[in-house]
């Protein structure tokens, strides 16, 4: 598999064999880290942050550090050239001049794409605005994978903000391209999926109430329900809680249901949940720093 | 009113009335070339008015742009008074500043790149290069 040099800018840059390559690789690192832990030695990641996430820049940190490389860069663009106004694409040039490999998250949607022009090294998406987010895809479909063995045959409840949660479209559109997949789209009409993303996915059923759709599920993916996407504030109040996970409506779910969340959470998944066994938000976070070691990998072609 | 007819070079006709101008500006004619006539509200018994341009020694004009600016238009090359070939323009898959993204979170807000939109197959729609935003047309 030859991903050496390559972007990823969207999930969708990648194609299935390309993904399971990297989950194979991933479960290889899980399996036995410490014989990647020099993989990329003498490598350097430039990890370049216009907009602060700590969450998603120690992951793709970790994952460099892990794998015996180096790191460089900025967590937010003050007292950086950037805040004096520097573009992308020059910011870009200088960074390639140093570096073996960039990770660049950016308010504005198609930064990372804009960056990619310009790069003589790969740019990993870590983020552009609410665009896209190819890391994020890939760890959840890895934790889906490791718990499920695979994504043939399985019953995905997507639940809460389906409009403007564009995680769950990226997740969407890349388990579509597996077969057998059925989704469950949990959400109120206001945060309805789009109606493009509902025509990629194709298997589908729509419903408004979580209580009513967990029975059904092998998989739940929970997304925040923010109050600035109401119109009003009764329909927040009356809609909110149909989209809170708690122990309680746990006690309807399957035992082998896994419950997914991208994280960071507001109260859309009760803490009353997390030392359940079917909760793996804190694993799927592990997961994220796995599949960007066998990203960084590849990309630098070490694998 | 009577514009000559021509005897070699390219007639747009049937553009909707009140497209015309933004047509001209698109095309990107060299000042070289011969005389240039914009036709506007010209009386038409298919559409009731019209625009029309007509563009004399000229058998080269990119005309990609008429696809997206206006569908019906038709394009007519003249060679020695007579009409050599009769054409319309399907939509561009590809066009560059022609349209702007109205995204305000799209990069193209704070970066000097090229707006470039591409045709969503069967749509009729365009999404920007960068933030995927669809636009329905050159009009919005
Ligand atoms: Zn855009």
């Amino acid at each position: 598999m030859e991903l050496k040099g390559k972007n990823l800018i969207s999930p969708m840059d990648l194609s299935v064999e390309e993904m399971t390559f990297l989950f194979d690789t991933a479960e290889e690192i899980i399996a036995s880290p410490q014989d990647f832990c020099e993989l990329c030695k003498g490598a350097l990641l430039a990890s370049l942050f216009f907009e602060p996430s700590t969450r998603t820049r120690l992951s793709f940190e970790a994952a460099m550090l892990r794998l015996g490389g180096k790191v460089i860069g900025f967590s937010e663009p003050r007292s950086t050239s950037v805040e004096k106004g520097e573009s992308i694409a020059d910011t870009i040039r200088t960074v390639a001049s140093y570096a073996d490999i960039a990770a660049m998250r950016h308010p504005k949607e198609g930064a990372a794409l804009v960056a990619a022009q310009k790069s003589t090294i790969p740019i990993i998406n870590a983020g552009d605005g609410g665009h896209f987010h190819p890391t994020q895809t890939l760890t959840d479909m890895l934790t889906i994978r490791r718990e499920k063995g695979g994504f043939g045959g399985i019953t995905i409840g997507l639940c809460g903000d389906l409009k403007f949660g564009r995680t769950v479209h990226s997740l969407a559109f890349a388990l579509a391209r597996y077969g057998g997949i059925k989704f469950v789209l949990i959400s109120p009409d206001e945060l309805r999926l789009p109606e493009y993303v509902r025509d990629g996915i194709v298997d589908y059923a729509e419903v408004t109430d979580l209580r009513e759709a967990l029975p059904s599920l092998d998989v739940l993916y929970m997304t925040r329900v923010q109050r600035e996407r109401f119109f009003n504030e009764e329909d927040y109040i009356r809609l909110k809680d149909s989209y809170i996970l708690n122990a309680a409506k746990l006690k309807e779910a399957r035992q082998d249901l896994m419950i997914l969340h991208p994280l960071p959470r507001a109260n859309e998944v009760s803490t009353d949940v997390d030392d359940d066994p079917r909760a793996v938000y804190f694993t799927q976070v592990k997961n994220g720093m796995y599949i960007r070691m066998a990203l960084l990998a590849a990309l630098l072609g070490r694998v | 009113m009577e514009v000559k007819n021509i005897q070699n070079g390219i007639v747009i006709d049937h553009i909707h009335a009140g497209f015309g101008l933004k047509i001209l500006e698109h095309l990107d004619i060299d000042k070289g070339l011969g005389s240039v006539a914009l036709l506007m509200n010209v009386p038409s018994e298919k559409y009731g008015r019209k625009d029309l341009i007509k563009l004399e020694n000229t058998q080269s004009v990119d005309i990609n742009i008429l696809g997206l600016i206006d569908h019906q238009a038709t394009v007519i090359y003249i060679k020695d008074g007579v009409i050599a070939q009769k054409t319309t323009v399907d939509l561009p898959k590809k066009v560059t500043n022609v349209i702007k993204c109205k995204n305000p979170r799209c990069v193209t807000s704070v970066e000097p790149v090229p707006h470039i939109f591409h045709l969503v197959e069967g749509s009729g729609k365009y999404r920007c290069e960068y933030c995927d935003n669809a636009v329905k047309s050159f009009d919005e």
